[in-house]
């Protein structure tokens, strides 16, 4: 797995300062933010107690300049994968004008965005979190209790029976909905769930981790339901709208069953009927997801993945799709200057932050002389350089707040690249069923050349011996059969490896649309926003520029 | 009086005294400026040296124009001297000495050393007490041996020592802990006004030390997002090289631009460093300078007040022995006359010192007001120049961009 280890970039919660300058006030014109986002706390412009300087310019970012870009970082990659919070539907800033009104608003910021074709709609919020007791006699005495969240959903999607649910779910109902989805979208780029994270029971109570993880779950779903083909899910739908316990069937594919026992086969394949109790078709809640019944499959794949690997021998047939492979190269390649591009990022930000700050510092400091000045004054000259310096300090303030707001507007057009490296490990997965696909098939081709060198020489054995050799020809009879249904299996696993490609190249080309509309809508954001920003700073400092041109050498 | 000089100290050319520009062989001028500097010796005992170049038709004064090479403890040696003697005076601020840069002697420490080389010499140049100064002359005109003589001369008596400047900084500041330490309280001033100056001073002091501070660190800022934005630029680049055209070429065009702004960025490190930091680390160089010159007058002071003291004593000595019809009368009174010389003479220097001070302080004010607000000034457009460059570096990817959106 690749380590992105903290990589949200950090709050912009920046300037400790902040405190310091609410206290000495120079009234201007910014409106406090209105969210109530915890990052920006109160614009210093309550007390006047000092000097009131008379601006004339209204800044044009009003009425709320600064909006929160950033949950705070937690440690799990899928929670910093998380887009931004929503305040950018209020929030009027540069790029506003010259970004496609699909992109920020409409699809809650996940990667592959906008099923553009369709007007369906599905919204979905988690919320609510719940304690509730665990009802079965656990193993461990006392009781052990869990969190319920409540799914809301509105849609006009013809596949719901409705156009609006509330159901309760716990984490582990999300566990059970992302492997079943694992399972039938094999190849698709299926969006991460949020981690296990394996907790103890007061690491649960705080309520943090809970708020963590519910804006996890509502990101989580939110992606889902962005995807233009897992939306339409019937795993999805039956997550979303089935009240009561959560069921969701587990459908056992028929290559795995094939590897296991021959013997069983038949009557499946040809009836439909469940043999044993166990694998079939209609099962009760979870099972486990890993049975006995699979581990004999796992054993043989990973025979012959041994085989492939270290074997003198070819495998039975490769991969030669080449175009696949060079893809798949340069997917690589992209992902390794994208996370490089995303620390460098990173790093921008924190420069950007930094510099915001001192300029808040230094304004804070001429203030603070400033008023020594206007005090302690007693000569003309002293007024007038008390009268320069509060211009000055006025303007690193107005810098400073400028430089904050940049920065959080940085952080929002940047994070795009954060989702994408998450969809890198979607791509990665669906890659590897992609992969697994392929090692069944062989593992079936093994089989087969295997079953019929058997029966060569059973026949060569068998017919030196005159009049036949009646056990011999029974065993035989029993390979041939074998041979037969290991064939449909083999037509069965060559039929999935086939459609988990095709599922590949849709999802591929989807992918490459979609991450160059982002990527567009994310430059223009980037530099409407950088350049905004500096030109609101400039005239800022134009005015002082101006106000102390008398000085200037001539 | 001192006319135009704001522009003229930092520039360090044409420097008048009392008429406008153009020199005319009429009316004095005294024109100096510092430049050059090359590095001499080697290891330990290297040092740089700089051309001093002297411009002038002061009679006492060599030629019209005359150069001298000097170096670092020169201009100590001069300030020093100065210090001395003309004491009231606010005696213009030297470079720090910076023992460990000096070490590695960057281009950038060399220039700042120079350029506040110049300011000082240009300060004193055009300081209608301090041009008169023969120190002054001999510093400008004399060779390098005589120069060293000198030199070396004077540092071991006028050279103040960290533990005397200690002693007189206490008794300024009126620190109980000299009652507590068992020495007797000095004899101070008690005028009301000259406290409030005083305070005024040390606390201008600290303000300005947090000013320059941060200033120092928005230098490094400026270099350290410079650095990141260069290190981001690489990387987009090379994250273009993924994606088809015109996309990718987005990419890299965004990338170069990234570079082109770093190189912006540090060149305003630069200009702010050499046009905002640097006038604040002189202001406040300034400031120490008035606490040296608060410090002579307390001197000053208690100087006077002791002797003072000690005319009383001798009075009452003299009625004694003129009761008693002793032989000593006559010594005595010898002795009683050199006092109140003395005391006069004391009397005089202080009271000359306090009327100094008094201009001082006033063309210190006005003095700094121009200098702040031209650093002022320097800084304000440097941050406009700045982001106006940015903004328009930015803006010019948009077009390319637009084409790729369609």
């Amino acid at each position: 797995m690749m380590g992105y280890e903290n990589q949200g970039y950090e709050e912009a919660h920046l300037y400790a300062s902040k405190e310091q300058m609410a206290s000495i006030v120079l009234a201007d014109d910014f409106s406090p933010p209105s969210d109530g986002s915890k990052s920006f706390p109160d614009d210093p412009l309550s007390s006047s107690q000092f000097v009131d300087i008379p601006t004339n310019d209204t800044d044009p970012l009003q009425p709320s300049p600064s909006k929160q870009a950033l949950n705070p970082s937690p440690s799990t990659i899928h929670s910093i994968l998380d887009p931004p919070s929503y305040a950018e539907a209020v929030f009027r800033s540069f790029d506003f004008d010259s970004v496609d009104s699909g992109d920020m608003n409409g699809q809650d910021g996940s990667a592959l965005a906008s099923p553009s074709s369709s007007s369906y709609y599905l919204k979905i919020s988690v919320s609510d979190p719940q304690r509730e007791l665990e009802q079965s006699a656990s193993l461990v005495p006392g009781g052990s209790s869990y969190f319920t969240y409540l799914i809301t959903t509105f849609t006009n999607m013809p596949e719901f029976s409705g156009t609006e649910f509330n159901v309760r779910r716990r984490f582990k109902d999300v566990v059970a909905l992302s492997d079943r989805l694992a399972e039938s979208y094999r190849g698709y780029f299926i969006p991460l769930r949020p981690d296990k994270s394996v907790v103890e029971s007061q690491v649960m109570q705080k309520n943090e981790f809970v708020e963590q993880r519910r804006a996890a779950l509502e990101k989580y779903l939110r992606r889902l339901a962005a995807h233009p083909v897992i939306r339409k899910s019937e795993e999805l739908r039956v997550f979303l709208e089935a009240s009561g316990k959560m069921t969701l069937v587990r459908t056992t594919d028929v290559a795995s069953r094939m590897l296991d026992g021959a013997a069983r086969l038949p009557k499946q394949l040809l009836g439909g009927k469940s043999l044993d109790g166990g694998a079939s078709n209609m099962s009760e809640v979870t099972q486990p997801t890993k049975g006995g019944r699979d581990l004999l499959r796992i054993f043989k794949e990973l025979k012959q993945s041994v085989a492939n690997d270290w074997g003198g021998a070819k495998p039975p047939i490769v991969e030669d799709d080449k175009e696949f492979f060079e893809k798949k190269a340069k997917l690589q390649d992209f992902e390794q200057q994208l996370i490089n591009v995303s620390q460098q990022a990173e790093s921008l930000v924190k420069a950007q932050q930094d510099i915001g700050e001192t300029m808040g510092q230094l304004g804070l400091a001429f203030v603070k002389l400033t008023k020594f000045e206007t005090e302690e004054a007693i000569y003309d000259s002293q007024r007038a350089c008390a009268a320069d310096m509060k211009n000055v300090a006025t303007a690193a303030v107005k810098a400073s707040r400028l430089y904050r707001e940049l920065n959080a507007q940085t952080v929002k057009h940047l994070d795009k690249l954060h989702e994408y490296l998450g969809m890198m490990l979607a791509v990665n997965n669906a890659f590897s069923d992609r992969s697994s696909a392929f090692l069944t098939v062989q593992t079936l081709l093994s089989d087969l050349s295997s079953l019929h060198s058997r029966i060569e020489k059973l026949e060569a054995a068998s017919s030196k011996i005159f009049g036949g050799d009646s056990s011999r020809i029974r065993k035989i009879e029993e390979l041939r059969e074998t041979v037969r249904v290991t064939e449909e299996a083999k037509t069965c696993a060559i039929r999935e490896y086939e459609r988990v490609k095709e599922n590949n190249r849709n999802e591929l080309e989807r992918l490459d649309k979609e991450r160059h509309d982002d990527f567009v809508n994310m430059l223009k954001g980037f530099i409407v926003n950088q350049a905004g920003y500096a030109e609101k700073m400039a005239s800022v400092w134009e005015t002082v520029a101006e106000e102390t041109s008398g000085y200037a050498k001539k | 009086m001192i006319t135009t000089i704001n522009e003229q100290q930092k520039s360090g050319s044409a420097l008048l005294v009392g008429s406008p520009r153009s020199p005319s062989s009429q009316s004095p001028y005294l024109m100096v400026s510092v430049s050059d500097p090359a590095k001499m010796g080697n290891g330990v005992q290297a040092y740089i040296s700089y051309k001093v170049t002297t411009k002038t038709n002061f009679p006492e004064y060599d030629g019209p124009e005359k150069i001298v090479i000097r170096r670092y403890s020169d201009f100590v040696w001069l300030r020093d001297r100065l210090f001395e003697k003309y004491k009231g005076v606010f005696i213009p601020p030297l470079p720090e000495k910076n023992t460990v840069e000096k070490f590695r002697f960057g281009a950038e420490f060399i220039e700042m050393r120079r350029q506040a080389l110049d300011v000082f010499v240009n300060r004193v140049a055009l300081h209608h007490e301090l041009q008169q100064s023969e120190d002054l002359r001999i510093f400008l005109q004399a060779d390098e041996q005589t120069m060293e003589r000198a030199r070396s001369q004077e540092t071991g008596i006028f050279l103040k020592k960290p533990a005397d400047l200690m002693q007189i900084f206490k008794g300024v500041q009126s620190k109980v802990s000299d009652v507590v330490l068992g020495k007797e309280k000095p004899a101070e001033e008690s005028d009301p006004e000259y406290e409030k100056l005083k305070n005024y001073i040390f606390q201008l002091e600290d303000h300005l030390a947090e000013a320059q501070k941060h200033a120092h660190r928005l230098v490094k800022r400026h270099r350290e997002l410079g650095q990141s934005l260069s290190d981001f630029g690489k990387a987009v680049k090379l994250l273009g090289n993924c994606e088809e055209n015109p996309l990718g070429n987005a990419f890299s065009d965004l990338g170069t631009k990234s570079e082109i702004l770093s190189t912006k960025l540090q060149r305003e490190a630069h200009h702010l460093l050499m046009n905002f930091e640097e006038p604040l680390k002189d202001y406040i160089r300034a400031v120490q300078s008035i606490k040296a010159t608060i410090a002579e007058r307390a001197n000053a002071f208690r100087q006077n007040c002791e002797l003072a003291e000690a005319i009383k004593f001798k009075e009452i000595d003299m009625n004694k022995l003129r009761i008693t019809r002793s032989e000593k009368l006559g010594e005595a009174q010898h002795e009683y006359e050199e006092l109140k010389a003395d005391g006069a003479e004391a009397t005089r220097r202080f009271e000359k010192i306090v009327k100094l001070m008094n201009e001082e302080i006033i063309r210190f004010q006005e003095q700094k007001t121009l200098d702040m607000g031209l650093a002022f000034h320097e800084f304000a457009k440097g941050q406009a120049d700045l982001a106006n460059g940015i903004a328009c570096a930015w803006r010019s990817l948009l077009p390319k961009l637009e084409a790729c959106s369609s």
